[in-house]
Parts: structure tokens; C-alpha cells; sequence
């Protein structure tokens, strides 16, 4: 297996982890204001991720300096590509992030309503460009014969990506509910619990939905090579699945059932595009390959080691973390500190 | 306005704001880490309180270096994918093992260390904030690595349109990075002094809390005296080092028209950049090779010749980068670093002194004096990029051969337009947090003791 290979796989490995564990996050972010009515409960739900956001974060860094150091022409053309969505996903990152961590720091009301809805804003954001953003890369955006890509804001808007991108927010939030349903007690506990249902509903009919358009608007079917096989089936089975714990309440099969869906769709992704990164819809020559993309040899030797040795150190202690914070938050006031 | 410039300035915006956040976060992560070792050793109370006090203001300040951070790495291909393309099979890789060597390891055990004040043992909660500290440190190194490149590139060829990593070795052995990472950490650390210096002279002075501000006073005079006359020294050596390899640079800071042999140090030249000669200049003999070599003699190049070498090496152009700029941000980056300095010592001599630390008059300047390593940690990058210019990479790649191809003016206006007054609201905020905290002081030792429960509460939350 050449080193290309296992760059492209690396990379889908640090979408996965990011879309799972900031799938949580953003789910409790966009969820926040509906199932927590008063500041106790905002504050306990926001706790549930306090410990944990930055760190799921930076798979996001991660998997964008990988995809710099492994494939810089794809991080060229898809950054310079995508400039307005992405910056209104910085955006949204920039709103949450500073959210998160002043939003205890002031009692006054206003205060902590304007970063309520920055939270729930710049999750709302992350999670929708994820959907059109993955959506686009399959379906293929204007990328010339020198790798630019020559189309425009609007062309990235089409209704399959949008579509991918209510399949994002909506699979989020779902992720985000679940974690929500192992982590909290009380009202909160209960009014999430009568939601978590009716947020699984759309998500099955938007995967099915997405994964038929996809035989029209993509070459998931047709392509040479490697060819998806049974993951479509198979992540919707998992999401059934999942639909099915929830209705059963047994939540923590259900969280792991509705990440298992997420690993599903980005592996599905991410064999739609091999060998591709990024598809021309102008020509399929123009498309970037891992290996018209790609860097070095060399530069993807040393990468390589440094991936090998720190990569499971640094799963090790995250893992750790979670297992540190396992516990539930209490929703007893006079145990959260103002 | 082209994309080329939009973009430029929105470069220059989003790092430099980024940057007003990072030393600070370097410095005091360090001074926290120190607080809660001297509160696990000697077990006493107020090491604990001001952990959690210096803790917290450390906090507000982290999370905007975070959020302006992500900027950063998306803006090089955003807004530069030529340069992507270009230098990515080098600049890449410093960037990806910062992500995976560094910002896991701060941000993972940052949480950690907010959250786990009563789930982990006293000895490994105060491990987890030493972790921080390195990982901030680290990812100092890493991002330096990759300027450096940017400014004396090594270990590489170019091959067709791009360059290709020949030495990775080379890369981390760049003799730019032993002197520019150094003196940017060491900066880090006067940072975080100053400010732990300003914020405890304001209680000190309001004879507020002293046990515990004089202790806090004492400990940054300590750190920030060593840290600024490190930096100091860092700097000369790094100075030297750069009049060798980029000569144009410090002649740009200079105002050195042309060459000199023994070289003036210019006291105050007000140049003309268009006919390249001064309207005035007050330059005093000698001092500039003095600089340079350590003895008041020796040949300093200046700028009109070495525009000659440079267009006779790499073509006709203008290789003369902003001479304004580069001149007055070098003397705010010395100027600031040498009031530092001296406000550094006499801090000591107060903290070391047995009169009552109120008394001194000085002392009720201290809290203004927390501008001066912003000054001089802006000036410096200040002159650090616009020194490097007409250059992305110094002698390989122009900057303007590195912008992105297929970006229009209005994309670049709107998000350069919206950044500024996102940051701006931002900026109002934290000033607002960080000032209110800093003035409200320590909680009092008795809501302390209340708060400590089995909750999974936050530990401010």
C-alpha cells in the first residue's frame, strides 16, 4: 500500500473522529437553548461538554494541517475553493468557542442570552457546511486543468448539498441528544428523552433520501475501482438500529449505534472519492487525485513516522479524558459554581 | 484595492490579533504551572488561591488565541493556495505535527485541568496544567519552524513549480528558529510577568489582599527579570544573525540608505522612501556595527546596494520592503524591550525590599506598563513580515505570486470587513472580562472552601 493510501485513509480517520466527537458537541450546542430553559440547566447542559469541545476540535486542525502536509494541492484548491463557507464556518467556530468560555464569566441575563445563541449559531453553522461542503467534494465542483476551482459561491448551493447538509444538522443533533441523555439527570434528562425520537425520524428519511440522490448526482455506482458495496445499506441498518434503542431507551447502544452510522457515511464518503480527493465537474482528468495532489515521498515518509508514534499517544490520553468525565452532571445548583 | 493587498491586510489583521492573545497565553500558562506546584509542595492555601486566580484570567485570554488560531491555519489556503501549492511539501508538515504534537495536548488536558479539580489527585492536576504550558510552548516551536522556513529557507530544492523537502533534519535545525523561537517565547514569558506584575501592583497599591498580590508580585518580578534580559539577549544574537542572512532587513529598520563602514545607529531619521534618502537623520557613528559585530567597526550594507545585489541575483523588482515601517516598529519592539528592562529590575528591588510595597510611587504606573510587551511582541512580528517583504519565502517565492488565483475583491472585502468587526466586538469583550476579574481579585478563602464538592461542577462555571 503506498503512502498515498494511507494518508488519504488517515485523513478520512480524523474526519470520522471529528464528525463523532464534535458531532456531540454541535448536537448540544444547536440543542441547548430548546431543552434548557433556565440558567442552572443551560449551565449543566454546557458542562457536559465543557471538558471535552476544544479537544474534539482539533481534529478539525488535525485532519486540515494532515491534509496541507499530505495533500497540498487539494488544501489549496478546496480552501480557496470553498473561501465563503468556510469562512462563515470560522465564523461559527469563533462564535462557539468564545461562547463557551464566556458565557459563566458575566451573571447578567443579556450577557449570557447573547452567547446562548452565539453557541447555538455557530454550532448551527459548522454543522450545515459540513453536509454541503462533503456533499460537493463527491459531486464534483468547476476545477480547471490547473486545479483552480473557477465556479462560484452559488454553485456550491445545489439542492443535493443542501440536502447532505439538513442530513448533517439533523445527524448531529441526534448524536448531540444522545450524549446528552447519558450525561444529564433530571429535567433536562426528561425533555431531551421525549425529543431524541423525533430528532431520529427526518435523519433516517435525510440518509435514505441522500444516499438514492447520490446514485444520480454522484458516481458512487458507476465509478471504476474500489466501489462502496454494502456500507450505504449497512449505515442505515445502523441507524435503524439506533432508532431502535432510542425507542427501547437504551441510550448508550443508541450513541454508539448513531456514531457507528457517522464512521458509515464519512467511509462511505471517502470510498466514493478514492482515488479522488475533489471531483472536476468539467473534466474527470481535472480531478485531484492522491496522487496528483500529492506531496513528496520523502515529505510523506517523515509525516508517516510522526503519525505512527504520536497518533496512539494522543488517542490514549483523550480516551482518558472521557473516561475521567464519565460520570453524569448533577443538576443540583448549590454543585455548580457561578 | 486588488486581492493581493485585501489579502495581505487581512493577513496582517487576523495575526496580529491572534498574537495579542498567544504570548500572554505562553507566559502565564508557565506562571500558573508554578503557582499550583508551589501549592502542591508547600501545601498552603494561598499557592492554591492564586492558581485559581491567575487561572481564570489565563482562561479568558486562552480561548481567543483558540478561536483566532483556527484562522490562521485556513487562511494559508484560502487566501494563499498558490503558496500552498508551492511551499506545502514543507510548510504542511510543521504545520500538521503542531496540531498533533501541540494543540491535543493543550487543549485536551486544558479541559482537564478546568474540570478536574476534584477528580484527579492533587499531584496530576498539577501535571495536567504543565502539559498545557508545554503544549503552548510546543506549538510555538512547531509554527516557528515553518516561518522560518519563510524567512532563511532550508533542506529543500525546487523542482518544477514547487519546492520539495529534501532534509527534514535541516528543517528543525534552521539556525532561524534557535534565534526567533527563544526570543518569542522568552517574550511569551516577559508577557505573562508584566501582566501578573500590573494586575498585583493595582491591589498592592489599594493595600488590597497583600500577602497574596505581594506574593504574586513577587514571584513575576522573579521570572519576568530573567525572561525580558534572556529576550534581551536572545534579540542582540538574533540581530546579528539576521544582518548576515537578511541584510535588507535590519538596513530597512536602520534607514541605512547605503553602505557603511564603521556603521551609525540612527537616532531619528525621518526617511524618504520615494528618493531614498532622509529628510533628517541624527545618527550617531559606529553603534550599528557595534551591534552587528561587538566592536565599533565593520561594514553594515545599505539598502540602495543591496538592491543592486538583489537585482542582479533574482532579476529586476523592488526588493526594498516598507523602509517606515520596518525603522519605527524596531524601535518600538527595543524601545518597549528596554523599559521592560529597567521597570523589570526595579520590580525586583520592590519585591525584594521589606518597606511596605504601597509606598512606591512607581508602582501605581505598573498596571499601565502591561502594554509594553504587547508593544513590543507587535512590533517586532511587525517587523519580522514586513521586513521579509517583497518575499513570501525569502529568495524563492514573491508574495505576490502566492496569493489565490481565483478570489474576487468583493469575497476578499467581505470577509476582511466582517473579521475586523467580529474581532473588534470580541476584543471589547475580553478587555471587558479580563478588567473585571482583574479588578474584583481573589475570591475570599471561605467561598473557596465551599465550593469544593463532588460535583462535576466547573471550577468558575
Amino acid at each position: 500500500m503506498s503512502l498515498n493510501i494511507i494518508w488519504f485513509v488517515l485523513i478520512g480517520i480524523l474526519f470520522t473522529g471529528y464528525f463523532i466527537l464534535e458531532g456531540f458537541d454541535l448536537g448540544v450546542g444547536i440543542l441547548h437553548p430548546f431543552v434548557a430553559k433556565t440558567d442552572t440547566e443551560r449551565r449543566m447542559v454546557i458542562n457536559t461538554i465543557g471538558p471535552h469541545w476544544d479537544g474534539n476540535e482539533v481534529w478539525l486542525i488535525t485532519a486540515g494541517g494532515a491534509m496541507f502536509a499530505a495533500f497540498p494541492n487539494w488544501y489549496a484548491t478546496l480552501f480557496s475553493g470553498f473561501y465563503l463557507p468556510l469562512f462563515l464556518m470560522l465564523v461559527g467556530l469563533i462564535l462557539r468557542g468564545v461562547a463557551l468560555e464566556f458565557r459563566s464569566k458575566n451573571p447578567n441575563p443579556r450577557w449570557r442570552a447573547l452567547w446562548d445563541w452565539s453557541l447555538f449559531a455557530g454550532s448551527l453553522i459548522p454543522a450545515l457546511l459540513w453536509g454541503v461542503a462533503f456533499a460537493n467534494f463527491l459531486r464534483g465542483v468547476p476545477v480547471d486543468a490547473f486545479q483552480n476551482y473557477v465556479g462560484g459561491f452559488w454553485n456550491l448551493l445545489n439542492p443535493y448539498a443542501l440536502f447532505a447538509g439538513l442530513l448533517t444538522t439533523t445527524g448531529f443533533t441526534l448524536q448531540g441528544s444522545l450524549f446528552l441523555l447519558l450525561k444529564t439527570e433530571g429535567v433536562v434528562y426528561e425533555r431531551v428523552k421525549s425529543l431524541t425520537f423525533k430528532i431520529w425520524m427526518p435523519v433516517v428519511v435525510l440518509l435514505g433520501g441522500v444516499i438514492l440522490l447520490s446514485n444520480y448526482e454522484t458516481d458512487l455506482l458507476t465509478k471504476e475501482g474500489i466501489t462502496t458495496g454494502i456500507i450505504p445499506v449497512l449505515s442505515v441498518l445502523t441507524l435503524l438500529a439506533a432508532g431502535f434503542f432510542i425507542y427501547k431507551k437504551q441510550y448508550a447502544q443508541g450513541f454508539i449505534l448513531n456514531s457507528l452510522t457517522i464512521l458509515l457515511v464519512t467511509v462511505l464518503v471517502f470510498m466514493g472519492l478514492f482515488p479522488r480527493v475533489l471531483v472536476s465537474s468539467l473534466n474527470p482528468d481535472w480531478s485531484l487525485t492522491i496522487f496528483n495532489a500529492s506531496s513528496s515521498p520523502y515529505t510523506l515518509q517523515v509525516m508517516s513516522i510522526i503519525a505512527l508514534i504520536f497518533v496512539p499517544i494522543v488517542l490514549i490520553y483523550q480516551g482518558w479524558t472521557y473516561w475521567v468525565f464519565r460520570k453524569r452532571i448533577s443538576d443540583d445548583p448549590k454543585k455548580m459554581v457561578y | 484595492m486588488t486581492v493581493l493587498t485585501l489579502s495581505q491586510l487581512q493577513f496582517a489583521a487576523t495575526t496580529v490579533y491572534h498574537f495579542f492573545f498567544v504570548p500572554l497565553t505562553l507566559g502565564l500558562s508557565v506562571l500558573v504551572a508554578i503557582m499550583e506546584t508551589l501549592y502542591v509542595t508547600r501545601g498552603d492555601e494561598i499557592y492554591r488561591r492564586m492558581t485559581k486566580f491567575w487561572g481564570k484570567l489565563f482562561l479568558i485570554n486562552f480561548a481567543m488565541g483558540v478561536v483566532t488560531g483556527i484562522v490562521m491555519e485556513f487562511q494559508f489556503g484560502m487566501n494563499w493556495a498558490n503558496y500552498a501549492r508551492f511551499v506545502g511539501d514543507i510548510f504542511g508538515a510543521p504545520l500538521a505535527i503542531e496540531a498533533l504534537l501541540a494543540f491535543f495536548l493543550e487543549s485536551t488536558f486544558l479541559g482537564l485541568w478546568i474540570f478536574g479539580w476534584d477528580k484527579l489527585s492533587k499531584r496530576l492536576h498539577a501535571a495536567t496544567i504543565w502539559l498545557v504550558a508545554i503544549g503552548s510552548n510546543l506549538s510555538a516551536l512547531w509554527i516557528l519552524i515553518a516561518n522560518s522556513f519563510m524567512q532563511h529557507p532550508v533542506g529543500f530544492e525546487l523542482e518544477g513549480s514547487r519546492a520539495i523537502m529534501k532534509d527534514f533534519g535541516a528543517l528543525l535545525t534552521n539556525p532561524y528558529v534557535w534565534h526567533q523561537f527563544p526570543h518569542t517565547v522568552l517574550g511569551g514569558f516577559s508577557t505573562g510577568a508584566f501582566f501578573v506584575l500590573g494586575i498585583s501592583a493595582y491591589h498592592l497599591i489599594r493595600k488590597h489582599e497583600e500577602d497574596f498580590f505581594k506574593r504574586s508580585f513577587k514571584l513575576a518580578a522573579i521570572f519576568g527579570t530573567v525572561a525580558i534580559l534572556l529576550t534581551v539577549l536572545v534579540g542582540h544574537s538574533q540581530t546579528q544573525y539576521i544582518i548576515r542572512n537578511q541584510p535588507m532587513k535590519i538596513a530597512a529598520a536602520e534607514a541605512l540608505w547605503n553602505t557603511e563602514n564603521p556603521a551609525s545607529f540612527s537616532l531619528l531619521s525621518i526617511p524618504n522612501e520615494k528618493a531614498r534618502e532622509d529628510y533628517f537623520s541624527y545618527r550617531i557613528p559606529g553603534v550599528l556595527s557595534f551591534l552587528a559585530y561587538n566592536q565599533f567597526s565593520g561594514e553594515v550594507k545599505g539598502i540602495k546596494d543591496l538592491q543592486a545585489e538583489y537585482e542582479q541575483k533574482y532579476g529586476p523588482g523592488d526588493y526594498v520592503p516598507s523602509v517606515l515601517t520596518a525603522y519605527w516598529t524596531f524601535r518600538g519592539m527595543v524601545g518597549a524591550g528596554a523599559l521592560m528592562v529597567i521597570l523589570a529590575l526595579y520590580g525586583l528591588l520592590v519585591a525584594f525590599n521589606r518597606k511596605p510595597l504601597g509606598e512606591k510611587r512607581l508602582l501605581a504606573l505598573f498596571p499601565f506598563f502591561i502594554a509594553l510587551p504587547y508593544i513590543a511582541n507587535t512590533t517586532g512580528w511587525l517587523l519580522t513580515e514586513t521586513g521579509r517583504q517583497p518575499w513570501a519565502v525569502f529568495g524563492v517565492l514573491k508574495t505576490a505570486d502566492a496569493v489565490s488565483p481565483n478570489l474576487t475583491v468583493g469575497v476578499v472585502l467581505t470577509s476582511l470587513i466582517v473579521f475586523t468587526l467580529l474581532y473588534g466586538a470580541l476584543m471589547v469583550a475580553d478587555v471587558f472580562l479580563l478588567a473585571r476579574f482583574a479588578k474584583a481579585g481573589p475570591v475570599n478563602p471561605s467561598e473557596v472552601t465551599n465550593t469544593v464538592s463532588n460535583s462535576e461542577e466547573a471550577f468558575w462555571g
